[in-house]
């Protein structure tokens, strides 16, 4: 025993290590950086514009993974995270939109009553578009709200699995999202609102432009609204987890329900307000991605976006049996993905291929997962 | 020749001995008692005996052949059956499936097997008949008692054909009834020449039952010797390895007049009928009853888990009204569980949280609900103080890894941070060793001698007549007699608590 844990040491402390996933992304990315090119693929990962383009992709998907990380910690699951993102952004662009294309539009049950030519709800039903942003934004949270706390209430009000409830309310407002829309995107989106996606706070110049269909400017993002909101709201929710009375519950809640209940923990609530604040994350997620293609989308959150979102979670540490995850880990375990994928791209896989690859990365982030407690668990003897 | 023997059997776990060279013998046709504190190393004695665990040195044999088990499957083989605590049946399936589970009779070849169900149900029809339960073979575990499953399980052994039986706490979860069947078919098992090997905390039990008892204390055999030669006193101070004088602790305060809690004509349909007592402050009563008597069903009916239909409860003159837990707690109400590791503790975490859990509004500053950590940890500190509890730092160290006692202790702690002044208490010294239960009695005392009341909930009857200064009985729901300190004697209360059944037939199969 004592031999292999002097053989094997740097081992399992690379393994307990909070940043272990950081140093495997980097492993991963250098090496993939290296090797490729060698083998005759176009370099483009150690350019930084993509270094920095895979950051824009990182704020969005990190929004709605820290939402799926609250749920995971007090022993749930929602899977209908993706059909907020979709119900959210085409409703938060029918109330936004400038102009509709009578074309495309006129086969949606709204037309007519609530969106016409003249332009989305807002300019039809109050002929007016001032704060449309300001709006837009407002009722898409509270649309994200609104379905994590139908989500919450079936939970605990009528001790429904989260698994089957939010499998039935994904089912239930992705159709419903198709339905509004008769399946198009909204476009005509404010341009406040499509800055929220694109626009960056601080530009630096890192090198020259990717070769690319879409025109880029020379200089790279820097620091973006995404990134800020992002970053924002897990500062706020790693406070949460870790410092009030609040996250304290929601670890109690994950790791024993039964006790806590008896200790007299509000649980229903602490559900309820999860399951919410998901539907919130959710919501901003939306907002960002929206913003950055500049259209609302039903089919938003759709694909296999959910198996990245719990995905990323789970690689960060956060344990599907409840009780035990961190923002932290999951803003690295995003970051993980988000650079999986890219390296996946640059070698030129199919994307069938791409998500079976992702798919045994997520069983071995749970394999490991098992280790590390066993690894704790021996270390307490 | 004995059925088994075992030479200087040792056993250590990360360099800590567990079980440091034991030699004992059972004999065919004979009971050995096995008895020790929690932690003597008897699990591990057995588990070395069942092929759990293996042997570091030492020698066993088994009929006089050398027996060196590598798994369960090989004491199977061996013949060598045991009966465990906790059952070990599939409930979803059939006795029949769970008797024949590792070892269908069939018929067929090749992928082309299928299994002899006459004969499963044959067989099975006749094992269990030889350990008097008269159930269909094909009845689904689920839907038998506990005492009948245990039954099950003997049966499994005979139909094994077992020549050593080993019965670890078998009677943890049965009736009265139950349990007198079982030790009239361990007589029976004894006298088709089969060896037992018998495991309990109840000393009165094993001396009863036994041929011979052998106690460990610290990993090794104290003595094996006739049962004649012990009594319980010396049963007690050979485990614990000194005299204990008195198993209770001397009760400090008699009880006042002022009520803390009172019920009234509880009722619950099927589960508690009509039942109505007062609490009073300096108070220890005991609520006597037996398994499915309704005790620990009222005890989460007053803490507000459970509903009731009639009736009210009223705690330091407020009555109760929309019942929870968290309203339970605001009216100082505190409920040790019977199952503290299930719904006591958060068993994965630090001892200093799990003492916060039911305050943890009391450590959140204003606006954030942040938790000021250093406040939450002098709290826990001074608790774990109050209740002598012995563990290494309490910020790290996690509820798992310590003994049940020092458990029993955080749940207790956990409790005494919400300020209470009623303490619902379900055997609160459930799996714990001798002299650990001695210190939670001691702080039952001190809890009642510091103004609460405690409601000691137990199914031992020997701690209530230690502790209490009144009993209550329950039967079948229903209060059936209350006793004064000074009137107990165990007769009448074990009158009164098989009340009912004296009255009706019993039926205790469900439908």
């Amino acid at each position: 025993m004592t031999a292999q844990r002097g053989r094997f040491g740097r081992l399992r402390q690379l393994l307990l290590s909070d940043y272990f996933v950081l140093y495997l992304t980097i492993v991963m990315y250098v090496s993939a950086a290296i090797i490729l090119p060698r083998l005759g693929r176009p370099n483009t990962l150690a350019l930084p514009g993509n270094i920095a383009n895979q950051f824009t992709n990182i704020w969005p998907l990190l929004a709605v993974a820290i939402g799926q990380t609250f749920v995971l910690i007090i022993g749930g699951i929602d899977l209908s995270v993706g059909a907020t993102m979709g119900i959210t952004s085409v409703v938060g662009g029918l109330f936004m939109a400038q102009t509709l294309d009578a074309a495309t539009f006129d086969k949606s049950p709204l037309w007519g009553s609530l969106i016409s030519e003249q332009g989305g709800i807002l300019l039809t039903r109050f002929g007016s578009n001032e704060d449309a942003v300001l709006i837009g934004i407002l009722v898409m949270l509270l649309i994200g709200l609104l379905i994590g706390f139908l989500n919450g209430v079936a939970i605990t009000r009528f001790r429904m699995a989260p698994f089957m409830v939010t499998l039935v309310t994904l089912t239930f407002f992705s159709s419903f999202a198709l339905w509004l829309t008769a399946s198009r995107n909204v476009s005509g989106l404010p341009e406040d609102f499509v800055r929220l996606g694109n626009g960056d706070i601080v530009s630096v110049f890192l090198g020259p432009k990717l070769e690319s269909q879409i025109a880029r400017r020379e200089i790279l993002p820097f620091i973006t609204y995404p990134a800020v909101i992002s970053l924002g709201l897990a500062f706020v929710g790693q406070f949460i987890l870790s410092r009030t009375v609040f996250g304290r519950q929601m670890m109690s809640i994950g790791t024993n329900p039964k006790t806590s209940q008896i200790s007299g923990l509000p649980s229903a609530r602490v559900v309820i307000m999860v399951y919410m604040f998901s539907g919130f994350c959710a919501a901003v997620a939306s907002i960002l991605y929206s913003a950055r293609i500049g259209f609302g989308q039903p089919s938003l959150g759709g694909g296999n976006i959910l198996l990245d979102i719990i995905g990323a979670a789970v690689i960060g540490g956060t344990s599907l049996f409840g009780g035990k995850g961190s923002v932290r880990g999951t803003v690295l375990g995003v970051a993980f993905f988000v650079f999986l994928a890219n390296v996946l791209n640059a070698m030129q896989l199919s994307p069938f291929i791409i998500d079976a690859v992702k798919g045994g990365v997520i069983l071995i982030a749970a394999f490991l997962d098992v280790t590390r407690t066993r690894l704790l668990t021996q270390e307490q003897r | 020749m004995p059925v088994l023997e075992t030479h200087d059997l040792k056993k250590a776990f990360f360099g800590i001995p567990a079980v440091r060279g034991v030699s004992i013998t059972a004999e065919a046709g004979q009971i050995l008692g096995l008895i020790g504190q929690n932690g003597a190393g008897k699990s591990t004695l057995m588990n070395m005996l069942g092929g759990v665990v293996q042997a570091d040195s030492g020698e066993m044999h088994l009929n006089g052949k050398r027996y060196t088990p590598q798994s369960p499957a090989d004491a199977h083989k061996s013949q060598v059956a045991f009966i465990h605590q906790e059952l070990n049946l599939f409930t979803n399936m059939t006795i029949a499936e769970n008797i024949f589970i590792d070892d269908f009779p069939s018929f067929g070849f090749g992928p082309f097997k299928f299994v002899d169900w006459r004969i499963v149900r044959e067989k099975t029809r006749t094992v269990l008949n030889e350990v008097g339960l008269n159930i269909a073979p094909d009845t689904t575990v689920d839907r038998i008692s506990p005492g009948e499953r245990q039954l099950v399980e003997i049966a499994r052994a005979l139909y094994m054909n077992a020549s050593l039986i080993i019965f670890d706490e078998p009677t943890t979860s049965l009736t009265a009834r139950e349990t007198d069947n079982l030790f009239a078919l361990m007589q029976r098992l004894r006298e088709s020449g089969k060896a037992i090997i018998y495991i309990s905390h109840i000393l009165r039990d094993v001396q009863t039952l036994s041929d011979s008892i052998a106690v460990m204390r610290d990993g090794q055999l104290v003595t094996q010797e006739p049962v004649e030669s012990f009594n319980i006193q010396r049963m007690i101070s050979l485990m614990v390895g000194r005299n204990i004088d008195n198993l209770f602790p001397a009760r400090t305060t008699t009880p006042t007049e002022t009520p803390l809690l009172t019920l009234e004509g509880i009722s619950a349909a099927g589960i508690v009928e009509n039942v109505s007592f007062t609490l009073h402050k300096n108070e220890v009563l005991g609520v006597f009853g037996l398994m499915g008597s309704g005790r620990t069903e009222l005890a989460r009916i007053l803490f507000g888990l459970d509903s009731f239909e009639r009736g009210t409860i009223t705690v330091d003159g407020k009555q109760l009204h929309h019942a929870s837990p968290k309203e339970s707690i605001r009216h100082h109400i505190a409920f040790v569980t019977e199952n503290r590791r299930e719904e006591g503790l958060l068993m994965n975490i630090n001892i200093s949280d799990n003492i916060a859990l039911a305050s943890l509004n009391d450590f959140g500053s204003i606006p954030l609900q942040a938790i000021d950590q250093e406040r939450l940890e002098t709290a826990s500190q001074h608790m774990a103080g109050v209740l002598q509890l012995r563990s290494g730092d309490i910020r790290t160290q996690t509820v798992k890894a310590l003994s049940g006692g020092n458990q029993q202790k955080v749940v207790i702690a956990k409790w005494l941070l919400s300020n209470p002044k009623v303490f619902i208490m379900d055997e609160p010294t459930r799996g714990i060793d001798v002299g650990a239960k001695f210190e939670i009695y001691s702080i039952i005392d001190q809890l009642a001698a510091s103004g609460s009341g405690v409601l000691f909930i137990s199914s031992e009857l020997e701690e209530l007549v230690g502790m209490c200064d009144r009993i209550v009985v329950m039967s079948r729901g229903e209060i059936f007699g209350e006793f004064l300190r000074g009137d107990f004697t165990e007769e009448a209360i074990l009158h009164a608590a098989f009340h009912q059944e004296r009255v009706e037939v019993p039926d205790e199969k469900p439908a």
